[in-house]
């Protein structure tokens, strides 16, 4: 089948309103930010479009980061708005190659939100900030009137320090190095689906949000050296994060369909209601492209650290077709796995 | 997973993509048309065309709902939205079909309160949750989807629910396949029939096709290797000289049908004296209206919906594309005006479209090259 590869170019936002599709964090979100927000604020650190933005103060360079956290419902299984707001935000910083040290948030609260409610969640980020060793050092709170948020939003920024041993740069990426995840896929993305009741089907799965901290610290003990590129696939999930990539070189990126490891509960959800497991929402997982070479000793650099026992390799860098990624199966069949289009699913961060 | 892993199995569909390669006659080719999007979606997630001889053209049929839906129906449902004291209803593909003043999601974004369900069921549950309000449910598909229409409305009844009714599109498949064969342009050699239409209609529907146009029918599932098997199998009656009705898919299809289905059906529908289809024009006998003995709950009767016709969009070769005169990007419009994120003709926004899978599986941004 001919493939016919992309030209990069920069996306132009024509919509005229905005539209839910434009928060999913596939194709929309990708033109909001590079076609409206960033021209406005052109510079070489922005233009990166990194997890984390790396500025100089005095002569030390240190990683920065700002989320935001809309998610409903509130609670879900395996975590909250809280623990992921701590959890989110840190991993956007260790995909960077970045210890994380402190955290700033701010709180969005709709009048009417049971005190309760609040503090349940500022005990959740607590927890998980200690757990993670960082502390939140700063914020801000405001209210709004009843109706107008739902329940409570909650803003970030996350400070970190960059490891010195390790350059991430997607230039470096060459064809024949290998792309491994750190475990499962789809779980946060399905759960939060099943979580909003409003489909007639229930499934033993649970959130995976968790700091990726020790999985990345783990890699930069044991091969600095291979380790090309690093990105948390949140939301559009890992086609998204990949396809960001593949636009970005010269080569192409192949996904081992087969390998690709997920819950038979995820798996049986996206078979039911029609989505590619592969734009579903992670929040505990990461992507890295590491020499080939290296591979077999950072997977089982990744396998040692509690958690992280079914990371796989899940594909590799090719020459063609270049700035794709496809997806290859075991008996020769090939698709294009291109960016998530629209809105499949609701607020899930 | 049961049920799926043993179909995707790739030792035996690679046995069977070689079975295939060794009994197709070189030089002659076969046009296979696999008549349900869900086939079509199917063959492009798994890449089954990089399995198949060349000289097997697979052709993509009408069977996609949305696809086959006239904007005029699309802009009739979206008056529906307009009023304050209203909600609309439909499943997840309808909200990226484009009406005239745009999709259901962006007249979302506007205000209107238009809600995605799984399920006509859903639809009715938020009538009972909202009694101030009216939930209408745009219901759209084929013989799949019909049932379960019908059954919500018999139920709607027996719990005593008035404000909810239904904008039915429902369609059949069979009068829209004796459009295509009728087609002066028609090129087909012969059809992977729908799985899960045929999952309700059973198999004697297209028993026509066979005996009065000579061209083999194979009732397919929807796995790898289901749709593997069922174009083998429509290989050998073609070298066989025959034209029959098979059922590859007998564990989900029985060869009667579904008669509980079939039942509720003709208890609350019956049939159009004609309906008009995207591409394809009007076709008698084709689509299913609410009797009027349910007319408490047919929205065609309770709302004053205009009955507009609208021309399809300038340049859009949406009907060649469903008869299979036209491969998608052979469309003036494929990749340029007409993609994924801002569809112009509706084979670009399901799916089961067959732009849209070919857009997303194979060849993205084709025309950019």
């Amino acid at each position: 089948m001919a493939i016919v590869q992309p030209r990069r170019k920069t996306p132009r936002f024509a919509d005229t309103q905005i539209e839910m599709a434009h928060g999913a964090g596939g194709v929309a979100s990708r033109r909001l930010l590079e076609g409206l927000i960033a021209p406005y604020f052109s510079n070489p650190v922005l233009q990166a479009f990194n997890d984390a933005a790396t500025i100089d103060v005095a002569g030390t360079s240190i990683a920065t980061t700002a989320d935001g956290f809309v998610v409903r419902p509130l609670r879900f299984p395996g975590g909250s708005i809280g623990e992921l707001a701590v959890n989110g935000t840190l991993n956007d910083l260790a995909v960077s190659a970045a210890k994380p040290i402190a955290l700033m948030a701010t709180f969005i609260l709709e009048a009417g939100l049971p005190a309760g409610t609040l503090e349940s969640e500022v005990e959740a980020m607590a927890i998980a900030a200690r757990k993670a060793g960082v502390f939140v050092v700063g914020g801000d709170t405001k209210v709004v009137e009843h109706g107008q948020a739902d329940g409570m939003y909650i803003t970030t920024f996350g400070v970190g320090e960059l490891d010195r041993r390790v350059t991430l740069d997607a230039a470096t990426i060459r064809p024949g190095d290998k792309v491994l995840l750190s475990g499962p896929i789809g779980a946060h993305g399905i759960t939060i689906l099943l979580a909003r009741g409003e489909l007639d089907l229930q499934a033993d799965l649970v959130s995976d949000t968790r700091p990726v901290w020790p999985f990345v610290a783990a890699l930069l003990e044991r091969c600095t050296a291979g380790l090309r590129w690093m990105r948390d696939p949140t939301r559009g999930g890992v086609a998204t994060a990949l396809n960001e990539l593949a636009r970005e070189g010269s080569w192409g990126i192949a996904i081992f369909e087969e390998q690709v490891p997920m819950d038979d509960a995820v798996r049986g959800a996206c078979e039911l209601l029609g989505l590619d497991p592969l734009h579903i929402a992670n929040e505990g997982q990461f992507l890295a492209v590491i020499a080939s070479e290296h591979a077999d000793a950072a997977l089982a650099a990744l396998r040692a650290v509690p958690g992280g026992e079914r990371a796989v390799c899940v594909g590799e860098v090719r020459a063609e077709p270049k700035r794709c990624v496809i997806g290859v199966n075991g008996y020769g069949g090939t698709r294009v796995i291109d960016m998530l289009v629209g809105d499949p699913l609701p607020r899930i961060c | 997973m049961k049920y799926v892993d043993e179909f995707r199995d790739p030792q035996v569909i690679s046995g069977v993509a070689r079975e295939i390669a060794r009994t197709v006659q070189p030089g002659r080719r076969y046009r296979v048309m696999e008549v349900c999007g869900g086939h079509t979606h199917s063959i492009y997630r798994h890449g089954l065309r990089d399995v198949l001889p060349e000289n097997i053209e697979l052709i993509h049929g009408p069977g996609c709902p949305v696809c086959v839906l006239p904007t005029g129906r699309v802009d009739d449902g979206l008056t529906i939205a307009d009023r304050d004291d209203t909600i609309l209803t439909c499943f997840g593909d309808m909200m990226r079909v484009p009406g005239t003043k745009g999709t259901p999601l962006e007249l979302k974004a506007r205000g209107a309160d238009i809600r995605m369900v799984y399920s006509p069921l859903d639809a009715l549950r938020l009538a009972q949750q909202n009694p101030q309000k009216h939930v209408c449910f745009f219901s759209i598909g084929f013989e799949t989807t019909a049932p379960s229409t019908a059954l919500t409305i018999l139920r709607a009844r027996a719990l005593g629910i008035e404000n909810f009714s239904v904008f039915c599109n429902h369609v059949t498949i069979v009068p829209a396949m004796r459009a295509i064969l009728d087609s002066p342009d028609m090129r087909i050699d012969g059809f992977v029939g729908p799985g899960h239409v045929s999952s309700i209609t059973g198999c004697r529907p297209y028993e026509f096709i066979a005996r009065d146009y000579g061209k083999p029918v194979v009732v397919s599932g929807f796995e790898p290797l289901d749709i593997l098997e069922s174009i083998l199998m429509i290989v050998h009656q073609l070298h066989a000289i025959e034209a029959r009705v098979e059922n590859q898919y007998k564990r989900i299809v029985p060869w009667e049908g579904n008669m509980p289905a079939l039942a509720a059906m003709a208890q609350v529908f019956e049939l159009r004296p004609y309906f008009e289809w995207r591409g394809l024009g009007f076709i008698s006998q084709s689509a299913l209206a609410i009797r009027a003995d349910f007319s408490a709950f047919d929205a065609e009767r309770i709302f004053d919906i205009p009955g507009v016709r609208v021309t399809d969009p300038r340049g859009a070769q949406c009907g060649e594309v469903l008869k299979g005169v036209l491969k998608p990007p052979q469309c003036k419009l494929f990749g340029t005006e007409c993609n994924p994120e801002h569809p112009v003709g509706a084979l670009m926004v399901s799916s089961e479209g067959a732009c849209a899978a070919y857009y997303r599986y194979a060849m993205r941004a084709a025309v950019e090259a």
